[in-house]
């Protein structure tokens, strides 16, 4: 079993603060993360490798600095890691983003099984996943919450939706992304933290994967961010102190409006 | 290649860009931006700049033909052949968006059977329902359904397609634009014309819910976009509404599936999903123990409503993970929010600001939560909230 993992680095965005007077974003000091996500894509990754054996691949796509999170999921069990990082490739959108890691999922050759977190929590948009399954046309199975089996030929897997839970079974090659609900991520071991600073890390720019400038980066991108806006503060509520008896009766009167007697 | 360049003739090193810079990537040197490494080239500078003088240069674009697109095409979603209900807010936004330029807005049914839905459609607001009808439609599957609107949309080539940011819609519509080589903006949470261009601005929360981002997709088309349900109105259905219907036909090697459903279990019973709820009781970490959520129970039950909580309180074991309201857990958009014991952390408040009215009772005055809240009790839940259910018990009798 050849399993990917896509793995992003994020600003961690618990703590970014807000500039009240600019109404802007301040982040300095702000650290870079492994995307939170990723932890549980890897974990199921690692977990379906240790029982049926195989090779887990992290790949991310960044700037050079994001190689750190790359030798983090090494430390975690990751057999191999490689960085795809190119001037050409700032700016991406998620079109362009899934469309150069299919290009690097292409050029590992055969790969059972793509790996994402469901969403980054910078971007937010849980795009990635499917829009690489499109650029392979491999089938895939989003938002799981549970994968049930997996064996040489297919996966059956638990797909968390609205009112419940669709269980699916696919194919192989597909791509998966994956719930916080599939498991408990694993904490780095000692011989993984050894390996993890001693590997080396091939870094694929878009020669490497045969990629034209307007297939990659901002070029590629059919979005753009046209402004940023800090969403508006709600200030009209209105607070009450007093009496614990006194609030208990003001908050009944709100809750029950006209059903007061 | 694109590249980011700042004009040294224009910039007058007034250092606004500096903080607009969600990255860091801007520091001022002797009076001019510089912009490192850390660029993404998202183009906050750009726009935060009152002088011009940061400009992000793209390539050489295909020049396909936008002018050869319009209307709006909404992707209805249904479970067991009933139409959701966000489809029916979808149709209301896209009525709103076509009012500037009289768009058509048509709906895209793909289902076993139709039955009175198309007639529906129409009196919420659909001008066209395009159905595509067979069994292999009766459940939802990415790539029939994928196969199905790609071929409709380079048919009809609407010049905006929208789904629900369900996980239906955050499945579909990304394999859809990838295929279409086209873009899409996720979970969108408010939609408009830009009078100037005729593009679609699509804002939605990113960064944690830190920042809103307007985005939009100049050059190809279809545009497309998710949009978070319950954020948009429903009309009100109006019966004496014409339209047409028109049925999709359907190849066989377009239903064909490597997937397939092999089951689908509803949530258990009293496992409701938070989602649906009109009225939630949340608790976080001011809850204290597993056993106190018993209160909120309680409160939840008289109120008919659903228990939510923080990630504070799912992390610590107290209540299951499905019921985390927040950035990494749900987002809802209830009648009724009551958050007990919850400070107001952003990831928190991204899952709930939507809410009709939210209720706060939290001891400390300086909690963020009394900053967005519509009603704020600062003191004791503990005292505040069994008084609450005996008062509420008192009412009823
Ligand atoms: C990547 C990331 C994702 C995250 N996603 C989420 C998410 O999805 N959802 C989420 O909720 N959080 C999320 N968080 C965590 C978030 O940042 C906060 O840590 C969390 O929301 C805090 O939970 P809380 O309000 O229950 O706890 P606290 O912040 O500790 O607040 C507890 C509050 O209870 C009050 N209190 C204590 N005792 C009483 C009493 N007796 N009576 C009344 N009030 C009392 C206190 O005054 C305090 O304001 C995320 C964080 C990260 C980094
Ligand atoms: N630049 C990237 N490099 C590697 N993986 C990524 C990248 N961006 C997104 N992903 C993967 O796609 C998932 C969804 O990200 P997003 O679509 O940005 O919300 C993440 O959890 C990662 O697994």
């Amino acid at each position: 079993m050849r399993i990917v993992v896509a793995v992003k680095q994020v600003p961690d965005t618990s703590e970014v603060r807000i500039d009240e007077e600019r109404g802007t974003l301040i982040r300095e000091g702000v650290p870079s993360i492994l995307n939170p996500f990723d932890e549980y894509a890897l974990e199921e990754a690692f977990r379906w490798k240790d029982e049926l054996g195989g090779t887990v691949i992290v790949v991310s796509m960044g700037p050079p600095q994001a190689e750190v999170v790359l030798r983090e999921a090494v430390s975690m069990g990751a057999d191999e890691a490689i960085l795809l990082s190119d001037r050409a490739f700032a700016g991406a959108d998620t079109w362009a983003t899934s469309h150069t890691l299919a290009k690097a999922v292409e050029k590992m050759g055969d790969i059972d099984i793509v790996m994402t977190g469901k969403q980054a929590i910078d971007g937010d948009t849980a795009q990635t996943g499917p829009s690489i399954a499109a650029s392979l046309d491999w089938p895939q199975i989003t938002f799981v919450g549970k994968v049930r089996e997996l064996t040489g030929k297919h996966i059956i897997a638990e797909r968390y939706v609205e009112g419940g839970s669709e269980v699916i079974k696919s194919s192989l090659p597909v791509v998966v992304t994956i719930l916080k609900d599939a498991n408990t991520p694993r904490l780095p071991s000692l011989k993984g933290k050894m390996r993890a600073r001693k590997i080396e890390i091939p870094v694929w720019g878009k020669n490497d994967l045969e990629l034209s400038e307007e297939e990659v980066g901002l070029d590629g991108s059919p979005t753009r961010v046209v402004s940023i806006a800090t969403p508006e503060t709600f200030t009209d509520g209105q607070i009450h102190h007093g009496e614990p008896e006194e609030l208990a009766k003001l908050m009944a009167d709100s809750l029950l409006g006209t059903e007061d007697s | 290649m694109a590249s980011i360049e700042v004009r040294k003739e224009t910039c007058v090193g007034c250092g606004i860009c500096v903080p607009a810079c969600p990255f860091g990537a801007i520091s001022m040197e002797e009076n001019l931006a510089v912009i490192s490494d850390d660029c993404t080239l998202c183009g906050a500078c750009e726009s935060s700049c009152s002088f011009g003088a940061i400009i992000i240069r793209t390539g050489e674009t295909d020049g396909t033909c936008i002018s050869d697109y319009s209307g709006i095409m909404v992707i209805a979603e249904q479970r067991d052949g009933i139409v959701d209900h966000s489809t029916l807010e979808l149709l209301g936004e896209a009525k709103k968006l076509a009012e500037s330029d009289g768009s058509v807005v048509t709906v895209a049914l793909l289902t076993e059977e139709g039955g009175k839905w198309p007639e529906k459609l129409i009196q919420y607001g659909a001008d066209i329902v395009y159905i595509a009808e067979n069994p292999a439609l009766k459940h939802f599957r990415t790539e029939p359904f994928s196969r199905t609107v790609e071929k409709l949309v380079k048919q009809k080539k609407p010049a905006i397609v929208l789904a629900a940011a369900t996980t239906t819609g955050r499945d579909l519509m990304p394999r859809i634009a990838k295929n279409l080589n086209t873009g899409l903006t996720a979970d969108c949470t408010e939609l408009a014309i830009d009078p100037e261009t005729g593009g679609l601005l699509q804002t939605r929360p990113a960064f944690g819910g830190n920042i809103l981002a307007t985005i939009v997709c100049a050059d190809t088309r279809p545009q497309m976009a998710t949009v978070r349900p319950r954020v948009m109105k429903a009309l009100e259905p109006d019966k004496n509404r014409n339209g047409e219907i028109e049925k999709i036909e359907l190849a066989p090697e377009d239903l064909t599936s490597r997937t397939e459903v092999l089951e689908f279990n509803p949530l258990d019973e009293g496992e409701v999903d938070i989602t649906e709820a009109e009225l939630i009781v949340s608790g976080g970490r001011g809850l204290k123990s597993p056993e106190n959520f018993a209160l909120l129970e309680e409160l939840a039950g008289l109120l008919e409503g659903s228990i939510g909580a923080s990630r504070a309180a799912i992390d610590a074991g107290w209540v299951s993970y499905p019921h985390q309201v927040g950035q990494t857990g749900k987002t809802v958009q209830p009648k009724t929010y009551i958050a007990c014991g919850i400070s107001g952390a952003v990831q928190h408040r991204v899952g709930m600001q939507s809410s009709d009215r939210i209720f706060a009772v939290n001891k400390d005055a300086s909690a963020p939560i009394f900053e967005f809240c519509n009603e704020g009790y600062v003191g004791d839940l503990f005292e505040i909230i069994p008084l609450l259910i005996k008062e509420i018990k008192r009412r009823r009798k």
